[in-house]
Parts: structure tokens; C-alpha cells; sequence
């Protein structure tokens, strides 16, 4: 029987279909699906993109992959995928994959900062990774040390990482990309619940009645939930309500029922007019009961700068009389300066003045960097005093975001969607993403979102909850739940807590003290830290820092620039390799087994299902080699830190030499035997007789056909054990028991992810709700609260007013949750003379992140070749420029050329450009701000002040 | 070099003025130049002043085509353009199929093609006027410009500035027809816009004019004149060169060693023979 | 072949003339059909996309001089000129969507340098003022079995690479039975507002594009003028070229009287 490639396609779709709607399969189409399938192999994965977490399955044959299709069987996207999903199959054979290791060298061979790639082994890279690590160490202690991680990293890669940066090298330089991408999201929900992540599930989507998107274009950056919300609005279109809630018109407007387009960072204001409406007056909205169970409020600093580069910075010296310092021109320090001080204006001025500011004061922006964090208890007279500048009539006029629109008619839309809120028995959930995540208040923003679910009892329940959504596939399973932040250690746990070091290190069979207490080099941090000559080697995981962060120009010149040594891993030459000094070629997704968690706690797992392009290997396998390079006493003796501690004297990491004696160790145990290829390690054996590792490769377990030569200029063999087992395993041990719990590795390849926690086989679809979430109902037992919030971090807090603590005893807060007085304040730049308008960058749907993959895929490509600069067709008037034709956009900080789109998919209002930052030809990140939420470290790359002008 | 120049002047600065339109043109398309843009067909110099094919525009009537303003006036010019300077000067110094069929007629000589086969010719000059006719009535019938759809002209001028396609076939097709079937073929008997601009150059003021008393019978003009009935006169009679089929090529002029061929206004060739 | 010489009885001048003139004609007729036949040939393509503002097929290939100054004027590269090989009528301008779509520049550069108006300048122009969005260059359709989107595959491509995105594709909601919890959103075309710029075509994902611009003739029917939508204010413009006309069928060949005293076979 012999069909044709479209005849098998459709067969197996219609068999996909019929399993999934438990359809008997007529037995000749069920027979010639069968067939056809046996000349190549389905297997289980997981979208490579967003946070979705779509299941997909994967077609192999002759060792390449060669189709995709949805899982009809995974509960995301039963069967669907958006057309990133749908090119899973082509992303890893792009003509111009990275095969091998590339160094820069000069005419005589030797590393040349300034040379040319030329190929070399990995046992040369290898080797010129360990010299400079020893000499970066040496020149500035574990600091000096940078690795840029990812959202991106499986699980596994992710746990080696963070093992070998923290346990072997003891620096906490090791921060993701997911810094960029829901920071302040965490941030919200340690400082609100005590615990990462979200309460709700997708499942919120088919049983609430109303869907609130904030600063989030779901239609095309998770259009598979679209498609569920989509879903949900028909099921009953009088009563689903949908509301979009923009600083520009977007695709997720066209469902909407009311479209609420606001004025850059004013959503502070609209959350706390909602709270406002809610407290003063619908006072008898307020679920009392629950708010006294489970709330406390608090408020905090307001005077926390923005997360640009302070004062005295060594990059900003020698200040100069022209204004400019350092590296930074005056026209830059007019905005940097703002991170010192800044003068309250007069739309400010109302929010403010709670706090006792007016307009015109300068507020005077505290310096200490964690004293930033710290928040205290206040008394809900406090807070409804907080909320009382919030009248419909000052929001309306700060807000109103599209200078077209009606007043009145804005306020009406304002006063529906707090009408909405507010409904009796009306389900609510609010979406949001990097709209408020993005965003110099993004921690604030985040915490006033679930202020009205609070006061509503509308939290953590079935259709009900504000829901923060991910960017990246595994922001949430690598970055927030291993830990791959510079402050954090797995299951949210945190470097700077001891009693958490010390959990980390006996089960690392590390020392004791040998983790590294400090833990404050975030992305931004480790950009800077860079450009002050101060980290002297980086090393770039499944990223693109050189093309995603802001500012891009100061960061990329650092590194092409000054004496050190980047090095970057990637599948592609993208910017970042392109700036690097080494590249080492990588496995691509499905070329290694692995792990993601989306943005439902659903971890999914799947096998390798084809051998590396090249001599391409895991990025698991790099941090293990590497490992090899480092004994106990080339990183474990007394190490300096920078800073003083409460005491004065300088930070300093002890030698934990002798403890690691102590241990059985010797001096020249390799951290490679200590922290991957111990005994632990060693007893998950490599056993190709059963399932879940029979049929399939293992290029880090057992070497593989290629016979790759690896960093010992030796045939790489494998390690022989089942070592992206153990890390899993060793990983989930520390959840499990802790409100983290996973299943084990192999349940994970039978079945479609489940949701954390997984107690006694079973998934938790709300938590800290006392009928699904069983470590709730544990805490519940005895009071027989609805709701536990068992989060343990900030659960003491000082008590005081919106000026500050005024008593220093602290109580706890067990099981509560917090509402936050914060108010709405500028942005550090705004649109003036010079520079009139805003600019907001994000992503389109035809393309991922910084386009590495996606515009290697032709049909991608020539969907959207290039990004546009998005505008009003009168702002284009106004600029002298034309539809189609190229413009200048410039900043304080560069300027972009890019086409000029007047009537897109994206359709601002006057005074806001919108440019997508996928097009590295189109780099407007060399535009865009490095301010952050001071808070989360989270960059706002939606907005700074521009000005657009004919090329 | 000086007899170089001599004997060529004129071929070359034709080559020149040939070559350096088409590249005006393809400058046009390819770079964005603005001093001649379009083609043969209709272009437009410097933005300002349109020039169109008169004959494609008569075409155009007949085919029932509503004529626009623009195109009348760009007509209008080229048609004054031409009866100034003298129709079919578009043959020899314009049009590029020129190339090729003198190169055609020069291997011809070298080969002596003519020779092999004999000086008759087997057609008449006149088929084009015939297919001047026709191409009109086709135009009427068929509701097209039908000469514009099979003209090996705009195939090949289109084809330098446009892109060729398999337009070089029709510049080998007239090259081999015109080296082995038929001297002068193509320019000289079929082409109806040779036959168009023959009819238009009828009027025109610039004129080759022959000294009797200077010529010495060589004949030299004759062999490499390529429509020599224009030349009746060589030798006999003092006269302007009045047919309309005279390109004004002006290889009459260089190949003459006696000075008996010049080019002159028609007015004053008239003037200076009321004078005689 | 006048100076043919033969030794057989001279043939008188004037047998001569009219012999010439007849075989003159005769060539002319078998020419003038070979040449009428191949024009009909070249310019029977009817699948070419043309230039904004392009008048109707018929006349555009009696009016378009194929100068070539439209394809000049696009700053997108869109246009080409018909080349030999390319199977359309010769030296005419067309473009392939595929590969570079029309962007529908505000300006529409490529109309106004026309200088015969086979791009007619007043077709694209509304209220005195060059008007891309009137274009009718084609029209686009969507093959529904090879869209994803009507696979549920969220695509939509075509619908965000629209000029008119929102208008000339519409995006059509419907639950997806078969997961139970998404929705579908197919493209429709609105054929009516549609230009056939093809930027749709060009952006489909798919290996050869599912949704693609045919000519307006090509792709649309035609309701007829005797019926007007009873719903509809504007659908009674199509009154104005309404006519009455006596229609023939069947039954009707014959008169009235004819088949009234035909009564054949009627017992």
C-alpha cells in the first residue's frame, strides 16, 4: 500500500482527530494510518516557543525531523498550533547552522580579540574557556564570572547551569533572559503571595465570564489561548465579555467589547481607579470575610529611582561640565540623572500626594539597592487613603491615551470595566504580559492587579484570578523554578536566605558557605558590570543579550571593546555570537532530551529525537565538560566579593577547602566528579532495554554515531549514565514536599505535562484554593478557611503608614496575602520638544523573540521579512514621512531605519510608535531605555520618547 | 587613428548614440535615473517631455484604443522629431536591432554570402508597406496593437532595459535570416516600422546630397549602403537623397574617398541646386 | 521576382501585375491569419495581475503602448513587462504576488505615468484624490482545504498582512467542535473591497500559498442586474445598467402561433 505524502497526512490527522473526540476510526483509515506511520516515528514534545506550552508530536525519519503535528491529546492546544508551532519541523535546518566551535584569532592562530572566526576543536574552546575563566577569576573574583541564561534552557540544561555557576564557581553572575520577561511578574508574586507563579490555569478560560487583557496582545503572542478566549466569547456572546486594555490598537482588540487604550504606564492608575471605585463607592463589593482571613495591606518606598546606572558608577566618570559622563553623553544623563533625583509633575503630583509630595518637589530617590524591596504593613484606612486621588475624573485625564477619543466617552469605558470588576457573581480573569511586566513600576503594576481580585474575593478560583501569562516556553519551569536568577536557588529559594544555602549545599554535597550569599547581578547588572571592565568573562546560554537588552549600543561596544571574553552558544549566528569571541555550536531543542514548564505550572518533557546538526552538542553537555576543567582548588579557596557588609568590613567567600576534605574530596577532585558524575548520579542507569530510553538516542548519555571529538581530544563516548535523569530528579527533590512537588521523570513521558504541584499522582489546577490545592487544604484544615496563601517569603512585616514603618516589630502573616497602596507615577522619559512621541517595541506572531529561528524559516520570512515602525497615519503627516518608505527613529541613545506602516495589524493613536524588535536589521533595541522596575531588575522596553524623521 | 575616425566618425557616434540610449534607459530601471525613462515605445525625458511611437499609437487607433492626451502629444513629438532629422535616422541611429542586422550584413560581405548566392534578391523592398497595411488591419481586427505583440524591436529593447526572456531568440532569429536568407532583410524589407518611419521620412530636412563632378564611380557607397536604391543616382545626377528610406546612416558619406557624399539641409540642397 | 527571366512565351505586364498583386494578397492573407492567430494566442492569458488603475483586459492590450514607465515608477520592484518565454501578452506589465505583491503605495506612482491610460488615473481616484484602497487589481481567494486556518491552526497571516486588514479580510469566528475549547478563525475575502495588492498571497505560510489573487473576472461571478437586495440601499446602483431583454428558452424558440398550431403528439 503505498501513500502519498498528503494522502498520510490526512489519514493521520483524521486519526489524530477521531482519538481526540474518542470517534471510532473507520478500521481501512485507522489500517493506512498505521502504515504510514510505521515508516517513521511519532514521538511527544513540546512547542519550542512561547509559554503556552502546546504539546506537539514529532515525525522523524532517517535521523531528520519531518513533520510536526499538533498532540491532539495534549490538554493545551488538543491538536492546534499557532504557525510558529506549525514550523517546529524546519526551525532546526536552517542553511547556516553553527557546526562547530569558532574562535577569533590572529595571523599566528592565537585568540586575537580582533581576529577572524576561524573553526577549532572543542578541546581548543574548551581550553581557552577554562583560561579565561581562571584569569577572569582571578582578576575580579566570582563576579567576574557572567553566564547570560534563558527562558529558553530545558530544565535539565538549566539545573547544570546554575549548579556549576553557584556550586562550582560560586558566582550568583548567572542571571536569564527571563529577566526581561516576567521579573516583575515574580517579583508581584513573591511580594503578594509569598510563592512564584500563578494560582490559576488555562482552565480559568472556558469557565469565566470575563476576560480582561492588560498591556497584552494574546491574539499573537499566545494564540492558542486566544483561540480558547476566542472559544469561550462564542459560547455566549451576551454574556463572555471581553475587554483590551492597550497603550495601542492591536489584534486583541478585535474581539473585544470595549477597547481601552491608555497612555503609557497609566495602567497603575486604572488598577488603583478600579480599587477606588471598589472602596468608596461599592464599598459592600468587598468581601469582607475573605479580606480579613487572608489580606493584609502593606505599602513600601515610592522614591526607588528606575533602574538605570547611579551615580559615581564607573562608567558614568568623569562627569563632565557638558552634562555628559563617563560613557554616557549629556543628552543620555538627562534621563540617567532621573535615577538620583527627580522632580514630581504635575500629573503625577495627585498620586503623590498621599506620599506627601506636590508638584514641583524633588524627590530625592533612595540608593540602596534591596532597601528597595522592603514593604511594611499598613491598616485599610491607610490604603483607602492611598486610593483616593484615583476619581474617575483624574484618571480619565492622565490616562485617556488616544488624544482622538472623547473624554466622556473614556470614562464611561473606565466606569464599565470597574462595573465589571465589581458584578456579583461575575467571573473575572485579567491576563496580562509584557505590557505590565515591561514597565519601570512593573512589581507595582503586578501586585495592584490582584489588589481588585482581592477585594473581590475573585482570586484563585475556578474562572476567576488575575493571571500573569509567559513569554518564553520555559520561563517558568527553567528560569523560575530551578532558579536561573542571580537571587534565587531552586523551588524559590533564595541565595541571600542561609538556611536555603544550606538545604542547596547538603543536598549539592557541597560545603557548607561555599554558595555565595550576594546575589544581585541581573541581567542589566551583568551588562553594566561588563561595560565597567568589571566581569571579564560572559557566557551567552540559549539567548541573544546583544540583540534583546536595551540600549543595545553601550553593551555591544563593552563587549567588542574592552579587554574580556564572551562567549556564546547558540544554534545560529545571531548578534550575540556575532559580538562573541568564542561560539560553540549547540544542540537545538530536539536534538537533546529535555524539559519546559509554561505558564499553567505544566512541566512536559520529551526524548531526543534526532542527532545533533555537526559536532553540535547540549548545552547540559557544555557545562559538564567545563566542569571538568575546575577542581576544588582552582574555585573553592577564600574568594573576594565587592562591598562592605553591615559591619564595613570588604564581602569576602570563605575557602571551604578543608570542609570539602572533610568531605572525601582531595584538592584535585574535579567539580565535574562532585557535581554531575557522582554516586547519585551515577545509579540512574542508561537502560535502552525499557521506556522511556529504548529506541531513542542519548548523545550525553551515550555518545552517538557522530563520534564527536570532545573537549579531551578524545571520541566523546557518553558519560553512561542517565545523567538529564538525574539532574531532573536531584532538581524536583527539592519541590517536592515544599509546594513545588513534580512527578518523576519517567511519568513525564507518558503523559501530556501536568500541573505542580503533582500530589499523589495528581495535578492542582488552583492553588492556594482549599478544594483543589492540597497543601491549601492542609493549612485549611483547621480553620476551615476557603483559601490558604502559604507562601513563605516577606511573611514578617513591620507595621506602619504610607510614609514609612513606624513600629519595628514584625508580625507574621501566615497564610495571607497582601494588597498594596501604590500609586501611579511617571515613566523616567516621556515624550517632549525634542524627542514628541513614545516608543513601544514588542514581538509579531510570525516570529520569535530575536527572529534566530524563525527568520530562517522561508515561509516565515516571507510572511514578515522585516519589522516596521507602526504609526498614525497623521503622526506620519506630522513627521513628513510615507506609508511604505523608510524613516529615521531616533532616541536619546540611537536611532533605527525602519519602513514606515500606517495601517498594519498594529494601529496606534497619535503620539506612539510601535516597532517589533525580532528584525536584527531593524535593531530598535539600540534605541530603547535600559530603565527597570528597580524592583524585579525588569527592563520597560515599552516605552521611552522618540522622534521619527525622513531618512 | 585619424582615418580611423575618418572612415567610422559616424558609425561610431551612431554605435554611441545607439548603446548610450539603451543605457539611459536601463539607468532608468535599474538605478532610478530620470533623464530617459520607459523604452522605445513611450519614454519620457527628464520627467518632462513624453516621446511615443507614432507607429504604435497608429496601431493602437486602429485597434479601436481610446488615445490618450499624453500619448498624442508624445506622438506629436516624435513625429516632428523625425521629419526634422529625417525618418528612419530612428533605424540607424536608434533603434538596436541596427546592430545586429549590420553586423548580419558585415559577415555577410566578409563571407561573401552574396556572392554564394547571387546578387537577386528574392523579395521586394516593398513587403514592408505590405505588412505596414496588414499590421493595421490586424490591429483593427483583432482589437490589439498587433505589431507590438511579435516585434522583435521591442523585444529587444524591452528585453535590455526589462530583462530579455528568450528575446535574444528573436535577435538570433534576424540575425541568421538577415546573414543567410535575405541581405538587408529584416531592415530593409520587413520591418514596418522601417516602412513607417520610410514614409515619415519623406518630409524630412536633413539629406545626404551627391557631387556628381566629385565621383569617381567606385560604387563603394553603393555596397555598403543597405537600402542602395536610395542611391539611383550615384555618378549620374548631382542630387539630395530624397527617398524616405534613406536611414541617414551616413556609411555612404565615410566609406566615400572622393568627398562626393554630404549631408545637408533640404532647404539649402534645393537652394544650392536652383543655384547651379 | 518581376525580373524573372524565362524562355517561355513572355508574360505581358499587365498578367504580370495582376499575378503580383494576387500572390502579393494571397501571402498577405496566409501571413495576416498566422500573425492574427498568433496574437489571439499571446493575448489569450487571462490569469495576468495587472497595475493598479489597469483598465478592463480587452482594453488594456489594444491601449498599453508596453513602455514600461509604470514598472519604472513602483519602488517595490512589483511590476514586470511580459518577456518572451513568459507566456503572457508580450512587452505588457503584470506581477506575481507571490513574489513581490503590489504595497499599494498612497501615491500610487506607477498610475500617473501613463502615457496612453491604460492605467487610468480616474479609476483609482475618489473625491479628487489618488486613492490606492479603489483599486481592482484582482481579487483574492482562499482555497479552503489547504488554509490552515480552517484546520484550526492559528494562522491569520494573510489577515495581518493586509493593507486592509479588517476589511478586505475579514476574519470569520466559529467553534472548533473537535477540541471543544478553541475557535477557528478563517479568513474571508471581501470581494468587494479587495484589491488583489496580494500581500496576502505573499505572506501565506503555506508551500504554495492557499490564499492567492486570481483577476476580478477570473475569480467572481455575477449576480445579474433583474434582482436588487431588498436589504440593501446601495445594491440598487446596479440598477443603472439594469435593461430588459427578451429572453429565449426552450420552450419559447418557437412564436406563439407556430407552437400553438403544433400540436403535435398533444393526444
Amino acid at each position: 500500500m503505498s501513500l502519498s505524502r498528503r494522502e498520510f497526512l490526512k489519514s493521520s490527522a483524521a486519526a489524530s482527530a477521531a482519538a481526540a473526540m474518542g470517534m471510532t476510526i473507520p478500521a481501512e483509515l485507522q489500517a493506512a494510518a498505521d502504515v504510514a506511520e510505521s515508516n517513521w516515528r511519532w514521538d511527544k514534545a513540546a512547542c519550542r516557543f512561547c509559554g503556552t506550552g502546546c504539546g506537539i508530536m514529532m515525525a522523524t525519519k532517517d535521523g531528520k525531523i519531518v513533520a510536526v503535528k499538533g498532540d491532539p491529546a495534549a490538554p493545551v492546544n488538543r491538536g492546534l498550533n499557532c504557525i510558529k508551532g506549525y514550523f517546529n519541523a524546519k526551525i532546526m535546518y536552517g542553511a547556516d547552522r553553527l557546526t562547530q566551535p569558532l574562535l577569533r584569532v590572529g595571523a599566528d592562530g592565537k585568540f586575537d580579540k580582533k581576529g577572524d572566526f576561524k573553526p577549532v576543536s572543542w578541546q581548543r574552546a574548551f581550553d581557552e574557556m577554562e583560561f579565561n575563566i581562571k584569569k577572569a577569576l582571578k582578576s575580579g573574583g566570582p563576579e567576574a564570572v557572567g553566564v547570560f541564561s534563558s527562558g529558553q534552557h530545558t530544565i535539565m540544561e538549566g539545573y547544570a547551569a546554575q549548579k556549576m555557576m553557584k556550586g562550582g564557581f560560586r558566582s550568583n553572575a548567572f542571571d536569564p533572559n527571563a529577566r526581561h520577561c516576567m521579573a516583575s511578574a515574580v517579583t508581584g508574586f513573591y511580594q503578594t503571595f509569598g510563592i512564584d507563579e500563578p494560582s490559576g490555569c488555562y482552565d480559568d478560560i472556558e469557565l469565566t465570564d470575563t476576560i480582561v487583557a492588560w498591556g497584552s496582545n494574546m491574539a499573537e503572542m499566545h494564540p492558542i489561548l486566544w483561540s480558547r478566549v476566542t472559544d469561550r466569547k462564542l459560547s455566549d456572546p451576551e454574556r463572555v465579555k471581553v475587554i483590551s486594555i492597550q497603550t495601542y490598537t492591536h489584534r486583541t482588540s478585535d474581539l473585544a467589547d470595549i477597547e481601552i487604550i491608555f497612555s503609557p504606564n497609566t495602567d497603575l492608575a486604572l488598577w488603583n481607579y478600579i480599587a477606588h471605585e471598589i472602596v468608596y463607592n461599592k464599598p459592600d463589593a468587598i468581601d469582607w470575610d475573605f479580606v480579613k482571613k487572608h489580606i493584609v495591606f502593606a505599602a513600601s518606598p515610592v522614591n526607588i529611582g528606575y533602574g538605570l546606572r547611579k551615580a559615581g558608577e564607573k562608567s558614568l566618570l568623569p562627569v563632565n561640565p557638558d552634562g555628559s559622563a563617563g560613557k554616557y553623553s549629556a543628552k543620555e544623563m538627562q534621563i540617567v540623572n532621573k535615577e538620583m533625583s527627580k522632580v514630581i509633575s504635575a500629573k503625577e503630583a495627585p498620586a503623590l500626594k498621599p506620599y506627601g509630595y506636590k508638584e514641583g518637589d524633588v524627590m530625592t530617590n533612595k540608593d540602596a539597592p534591596n532597601a528597595n524591596l522592603g514593604h511594611w504593613e499598613i491598616s485599610f484606612d491607610e490604603y483607602k487613603k492611598a486610593l483616593e486621588p484615583y476619581t474617575l475624573d483624574y484618571v480619565a485625564t492622565i490616562s485617556k491615551g488616544n488624544p482622538d477619543e472623547d473624554i466622556n466617552e473614556f470614562k464611561k469605558k473606565l466606569q464599565t470595566l470597574a462595573d465589571l470588576y465589581i458584578e456579583k457573581g461575575r467571573k473575572v480573569v485579567s491576563f496580562w504580559t509584557m505590557g505590565m511586566n515591561q514597565h519601570t513600576r512593573g512589581t507595582w503594576v503586578n501586585t495592584l492587579a490582584y489588589n481588585v481580585h482581592f477585594l473581590l474575593n475573585k482570586q484563585a478560583l475556578p474562572g476567576s484570578g488575575a493571571f500573569s501569562l509567559t513569554g518564553q516556553p520555559s520561563a517558568c519551569g527553567t528560569a523560575r523554578e530551578v532558579g536561573t536568577f542571580t537571587h534565587r536557588l531552586p523551588a524559590d529559594m533564595m541565595v541571600n536566605v542561609p538556611k536555603h544555602r544550606e538545604i542547596v549545599e547538603n543536598r549539592w554535597k557541597v560545603p557548607a558557605g561555599t554558595l555565595n550569599p550576594i546575589g544581585n547581578q541581573h541581567i542589566m547588572k551583568i551588562h553594566r558590570d561588563i561595560e565597567d571592565g568589571f566581569i571579564k568573562f560572559a557566557w551567552v546560554n540559549v539567548c541573544n543579550p546583544y540583540q534583546d537588552s536595551a540600549n543595545a549600543e553601550h553593551w555591544i561596544k563593552a563587549a567588542r571593546e574592552m579587554d574580556n571574553f564572551i562567549v556564546t552558544s547558540d544554534g545560529y549566528p545571531g548578534i550575540s555570537a556575532k559580538v562573541s569571541d568564542l561560539i560553540l555550536p549547540s544542540a537545538m531543542i530536539y536534538e537533546k532530551w529535555g524539559g519546559y514548564g509554561n505558564a499553567e505550572r505544566r512541566t512536559q518533557l520529551w526524548r531526543q529525537q534526532v542527532l545533533p546538526v555537526g559536532d553540535a552538542m547540549s548545552d547540559t553537555w557544555q557545562w559538564v565538560e567545563l566542569s571538568k576543567r575546575f577542581t576544588v582548588k582552582d574555585v573553592w579557596g577564600a574568594q573576594p566579593l565587592r562591598g562592605k557588609d553591615e559591619q564595613g568590613n570588604p564581602n569576602s567567600l570563605p575557602s571551604v577547602i578543608d570542609a570539602a576534605k572533610a568531605m572525601g574530596y582531595t584538592e584535585d577532585t574535579t567539580m565535574f566528579e562532585i557535581l554531575f558524575a557522582n554516586k547519585e548520579a551515577k545509579s540512574y542507569k542508561i537502560d535502552l532495554k525499557s521506556f522511556p530510553q529504548q529506541g531513542y538516542d542519548n548523545t550525553d548519555g551515550n555518545g552517538d554515531s557522530r563520534n564527536v571529538i570532545g573537549s579531551d581530544g578524545k571520541v566523546f563516548k557518553g558519560y553512561g549514565f542517565m545523567i538529564q535523569e538525574y539532574l531532573f530528579e536531584e532538581y524536583a527533590s527539592f519541590g517536592r514536599g515544599h509546594g513545588h512537588d513534580l512527578a518523576d521523570f519517567t511519568t513525564y513521558h507518558k503523559v501530556r505535562g501536568l500541573k505542580w504541584p503533582v500530589v499523589d499522582g495528581k495535578e492542582t489546577q488552583w492553588r492556594f484554593n482549599a478544594n483543589y490545592d492540597p497543601y491549601a487544604a492542609k493549612e485549611t484544615k483547621e480553620s476551615g478557611n476557603s483559601h490558604a496563601f502559604y507562601g513563605t517569603i516577606a511573611k514578617e512585616l513591620m507595621q506602619g503608614d504610607l510614609m514609612g514603618v513606624k513600629d519595628k516589630t514584625t508580625k507574621a502573616l501566615k497564610n495571607k496575602a497582601k494588597i498594596f497602596a501604590r500609586p501611579y507615577m511617571d515613566p523616567p522619559e516621556m515624550p517632549d520638544a525634542e524627542y514628541p512621541t513614545w516608543l513601544s517595541t514588542g514581538r509579531v506572531l510570525e516570529h520569535w523573540h530575536s527572529g534566530t529561528m524563525t527568520m530562517r524559516v522561508p515561509e516565515l520570512y516571507r510572511a514578515v521579512p522585516e519589522a516596521l515602525c507602526y504609526m498614525h497615519p497623521e503622526d506620519a503627516k506630522k513627521f513628513d514621512v510615507k506609508q511604505g518608505e523608510l524613516c529615521w527613529v531616533e532616541s536619546r541613545r540611537g536611532k533605527v531605519k525602519a519602513r514606515v506602516e500606517t495601517r498594519g495589524r498594529n494601529k496606534p493613536s497619535r503620539g506612539l510608535v510601535f516597532v517589533p524588535w525580532f528584525d536584527e536589521k531593524v535593531f530598535i533595541n539600540k534605541v530603547c531605555l535600559d530603565a527597570t522596575c528597580p524592583q524585579s531588575k525588569q527592563v520597560d522596553f515599552k516605552k521611552c520618547a522618540v522622534k521619527v524623521y525622513k531618512v | 587613428m585619424a582615418t580611423l575616425w575618418n572612415n567610422y566618425r559616424y558609425l561610431i557616434l551612431r554605435r554611441v548614440t545607439q548603446i548610450g540610449l539603451m543605457l539611459l534607459y536601463f539607468g532608468a530601471n535599474a538605478w532610478g535615473w530620470k533623464i530617459l525613462m520607459g523604452n522605445l515605445s513611450s519614454s519620457k525625458i527628464l520627467s518632462i517631455v513624453p516621446m511615443s511611437d507614432p507607429y504604435a499609437a497608429l496601431q493602437m487607433l486602429a485597434a479601436g484604443a481610446a488615445l490618450a492626451t499624453d500619448l498624442l502629444i508624445g506622438v506629436g513629438v516624435a513625429t516632428l522629431f523625425y521629419m526634422l532629422i529625417g525618418g528612419r535616422a530612428f533605424c540607424s541611429w536608434v533603434c538596436p536591432i541596427n546592430i545586429i542586422t549590420d553586423s548580419a550584413n558585415f559577415l555577410r560581405r566578409k563571407l561573401q554570402i552574396d556572392r554564394a548566392q547571387g546578387f537577386r534578391q528574392p523579395a521586394t523592398r516593398n513587403m514592408r508597406y505590405w505588412i505596414l497595411a496588414l499590421s493595421l488591419i490586424i490591429s483593427a481586427i483583432m482589437g490589439v496593437a498587433a505589431f507590438e505583440f511579435v516585434s522583435p524591436i521591442s523585444m529587444v529593447h524591452r528585453g535590455i532595459v526589462f530583462g530579455l526572456g528568450f528575446g535574444w531568440a528573436a535577435m538570433l532569429i534576424i540575425f541568421l535570416f538577415d546573414l543567410f536568407v535575405l541581405k538587408d532583410g529584416w531592415c530593409g524589407h520587413v520591418c514596418p516600422l522601417g516602412g513607417f518611419y520610410s514614409l515619415l521620412g519623406s518630409f524630412s530636412l536633413i539629406r545626404v546630397l551627391h557631387s556628381q563632378e566629385k565621383c569617381t564611380l567606385c560604387m563603394k557607397c553603393k555596397t555598403v549602403c543597405p537600402e542602395h536604391q536610395v542611391l539611383y543616382m550615384i555618378g549620374k545626377e548631382s542630387l539630395s537623397v530624397t527617398s524616405g528610406e534613406c536611414t541617414n546612416c551616413a556609411r555612404c558619406i565615410e566609406v566615400c574617398d572622393d568627398d562626393a557624399l554630404g549631408f545637408s539641409i533640404r532647404k539649402l540642397a534645393k537652394n544650392k541646386k536652383m543655384g547651379e | 521576382m518581376s525580373e524573372t527571366k524565362t524562355k517561355k512565351q513572355p508574360v505581358s505586364d499587365r498578367r504580370k501585375f495582376i499575378l503580383n498583386m494576387a500572390r502579393g494578397a494571397g501571402l498577405a492573407t496566409m501571413g495576416g491569419f498566422i500573425w492574427s492567430a498568433y496574437v489571439d494566442e499571446v493575448t489569450a492569458s487571462s490569469l495576468m495581475l495587472r497595475p493598479p488603475g489597469a483598465i478592463k483586459e480587452h482594453d488594456f492590450l489594444k491601449t498599453c503602448i508596453k513602455c514600461g514607465l509604470c514598472v519604472e515608477a513602483c519602488p517595490y520592484d512589483t511590476l514586470l513587462l511580459a518577456k518572451p518565454g513568459d507566456n503572457k501578452p508580450l512587452g505588457t506589465p503584470y506581477f506575481v504576488p507571490r513574489e513581490i505583491a503590489c504595497y499599494m503605495c498612497p501615491t500610487i506612482p506607477c498610475v500617473p505615468v501613463c502615457p496612453t491610460g491604460a492605467l487610468d488615473e480616474k479609476s483609482v481616484t475618489t473625491d479628487g484624490k489618488l486613492d490606492i484602497n479603489s483599486a481592482e487589481m484582482g481579487v483574492a481567494v482562499v482555497d479552503h482545504s489547504s488554509c490552515i486556518a480552517f484546520w484550526g491552526i492559528q494562522c491569520d497571516a494573510c489577515y495581518r498582512a493586509c493593507p486592509l486588514l479588517g476589511k478586505a479580510i475579514t476574519i470569520e469566528y466559529s467553534k472548533n467542535e473537535r477540541t471543544g475549547k478553541h475557535a477557528f478563525m478563517k479568513p474571508v475575502v471581501q470581494s468587494d473591497v479587495c484589491t488583489g495588492c496580494g500581500l496576502c498571497e505573499r505572506a501565506c505560510v503555506t508551500e504554495k500559498a492557499a490564499i492567492f489573487v486570481l483577476p476580478r473576472e477570473v475569480a467572481l461571478g455575477r449576480a445579474g442586474d433583474h434582482y436588487i437586495k431588498g436589504w440593501d440601499k446601495n445594491d440598487e446602483k446596479r440598477l443603472e445598467n439594469a435593461t430588459s431583454k427578451t429572453t429565449t428558452t426552450e420552450i419559447s424558440k418557437k412564436s406563439a402561433v407556430d407552437s400553438l398550431n403544433d400540436s403535435k403528439g398533444l393526444y
